[in-house]
């Protein structure tokens, strides 16, 4: 049974005395549409603090809309329409007294392919606390120094943090990146397939990341990996035609499906 | 297996790469005939420019002012008229021609009305620079009062390069990748912010490649100076850009419609010294362009 692949050890969350978390996200009947093209259609979603949500799915089926619903960068795509409500932590992310730009500096996010700026890596990381106007110098450096260091990447750089971020690897630019939005200390962090552009080694060294992270960050990850999925998530949301079919525990979404099309996807007679 | 069927003969299609390789020779060879052509006919030009000047360039030349003896003749106010009038023309140009791309670009909306401006921004390169001296005699010599002063002169060559310069840093602009733009606003960056730290930055070398010819074009031009009716004949420096003045191309201009032939000579070393000053600014501008383009 292929399923069997995928059977991870029960989470630790559900056998420990539960921890009261709470909601950062709430999506609650949205719909988006591209033009006419109805992307995410009445998607209801609960996601909790402090645990990690993958988001799976074939492909063109809304995984990257909906992650980037949440911190309204679809925004930038003209002709969007959206209807429903999502609320980040009890307010909604659609009022007009929300700013996106605050929005986006409590929900950081990592894109599919690496896109450091073309400036030096310490500048990279800098730039979130140049643009939210911090000055202080040791701020700044301690800052830089402290999220290479969580995004286990630190030791790769510390001597040519001053050289072109174009000179790292894709992988080591995908860590460096992920440093850029942990430089402020989101809430939330967004990642859409952080590691579908990087080698086994680097992807693990992601995948360590994330596990550490979930202590203090509330993470929701895109990925097209579905080992991947199991190791790192708590919940996993099974996407198909911008509709949600399935959400729950990882645990029991790869080993005890409820919807016949999820299994299907997961087991890969699918799409 | 009906899929895994050759269909495609690879050896007649290795027989034929000598056809291919033979046909790539040709084109090399067409395109380094017009670089060519082009090179020699650069060469011819300035060997006669040079030819012709070149003896009678000389300190008293660059130090005098205009004068009707050919061998006390000099240029200095045309030298000097020509950098106040580029001073006004660099800014103005810049400012305005980025400024209208960037609000083409990151701003407007992309309906029926930005298209239109668009298409008038574009056509209006081509229209003949006496339209510009026209348009700059009216409204900045007659309605604006200025005269034909140095900031008239230079407010109507910025008029006539800002098409050349909003297409170019329109291009520029639309040059930096989307990735890069979704990084900044991801960190919570504001429009402006996302367009001072990373659109304009990326986009300064091909905003000032650009610009280049931009200038060089503005320095060079003479029917526009005519038309607002800037004098050849100067005798004193200006103090300010309300002074009147003149410019290299009309000093040219007025020495070549001259009858006596040492005029003609004296024009060639004009032409000598344009170019260098065209050659020094270029420079500026390419160092800066670089120092942005290798930093990273
Ligand atoms: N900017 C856009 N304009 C119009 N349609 C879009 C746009 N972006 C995405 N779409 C459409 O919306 C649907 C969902 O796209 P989306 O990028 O969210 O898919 P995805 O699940 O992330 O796929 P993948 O796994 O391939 O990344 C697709 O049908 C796509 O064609
Ligand atoms: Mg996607």
């Amino acid at each position: 049974m292929a399923l069997v692949a995928f059977k991870t050890k029960e989470k630790k969350i559900n056998e420990q005395a539960p921890v009261e978390r709470q909601t950062v996200y709430s999506t609650k009947k949205c719909n988006l549409w591209y033009g006419n093209h109805h992307a995410l259609k009445n998607i209801n979603l609960d996601m909790k603090e402090r645990e990690v949500t993958a988001i799976i799915g074939p492909s063109g089926c809304g995984k990257s809309t909906y992650i980037k619903t949440l911190n309204r960068m679809v925004d930038l795509v003209p002709n969007v329409k959206t209807s429903g409500a999502i609320e980040y932590r009890g307010r909604n992310i659609f009022s007009k007294d929300f700013h996106v730009e605050e929005l986006r500096t409590r929900v950081g996010m990592v894109f599919q392919k690496p896109n450091p700026f073309p400036k030096s890596i310490f500048e990279n990381i800098a730039f979130g606390l140049r643009i939210h106007g911090i000055k202080n110098k040791k701020l700044i450096h301690e800052t830089v120094e402290k999220s290479l260091r969580q995004a286990a990447i630190w030791d790769e750089v510390k001597d040519r943090l001053h050289d072109s971020a174009y000179g790292l690897s894709g992988g080591q630019q995908q860590r460096l990146c992920i440093a850029r939005s942990l430089a402020l200390e989101p809430d939330v962090l967004l990642m859409d397939e952080p590691t579908s552009a990087l080698d086994p080694v680097s992807t693990l060294k992601v995948e360590e990341l994330i596990q550490d992270l979930k202590e203090k960050y509330s993470i929701i990850i895109v990925t097209h990996n579905m080992q991947q999925a199991s190791r790192i998530s708590d919940k996993t949301a099974f996407f198909l035609n911008g509709e949600v079919v399935e959400y729950d525990d990882t645990y029991t979404i790869f080993n005890n499906p409820r919807d016949h099309r999820t299994e299907d996807y997961i087991t890969g007679r699918f799409g | 297996m009906e899929n895994v069927q050759k269909n495609i003969h690879t050896d007649e299609m290795i027989n034929k790469i000598p056809v291919r390789l033979l046909k790539n020779k040709i084109y090399k060879g067409l395109f380094l005939l017009a670089a060519l052509f082009t090179f020699i006919l650069l060469v011819v030009l300035l060997a006669r420019i040079f030819s012709q000047g070149a003896s009678h360039l000389s300190w008293d030349f660059l130090q005098n002012f205009a004068s009707r003896r050919p061998e006390q003749a000099g240029i200095k106010a045309a030298v000097i008229g020509t950098l106040w009038m580029m001073a006004v023309v660099v800014p103005v140009s810049l400012l305005l021609g980025v400024g209208t791309a960037v609000y083409l670009e990151e701003y407007a909306g992309k309906n029926r009305m930005t298209r239109f401006i668009q298409m008038n921004i574009s056509n209006l390169a081509g229209v003949p620079s006496v339209v510009f001296g026209l348009l700059g005699l009216t409204l900045f010599v007659r309605v604006l009062f200025l005269g034909n002063s140095i900031l008239a002169a230079g407010l109507t060559m910025s008029l006539l390069i800002l098409p050349v310069i909003i297409v170019a840093s329109q291009e520029a602009i639309r040059a930096v990748p989307k990735e890069l733009r979704e990084a900044a606003y991801g960190l919570g960056a504001t429009k402006w912010q996302m367009i001072l730290r990373v659109v304009l930055p990326s986009a300064i070398a091909g905003i000032l490649t650009g610009s280049i010819l931009a200038f060089s074009r503005a320095i060079g031009e003479t029917a526009p100076l005519v038309v607002i009716g800037i004098p050849a004949f100067v005798a004193f420096l200006p103090k300010s850009v309300f002074d009147s003045f003149t410019a290299l191309p009309m000093q040219i201009y007025n020495w070549t419609s001259r009858p006596q032939e040492e005029f003609h000579f004296l024009a060639a070393a004009g032409i000598i010294v344009l170019l260098v000053i065209l050659i020094l600014m270029n420079s500026v501008a390419v160092w800066i362009r670089n120092r942005y383009e290798n930093k990273y």
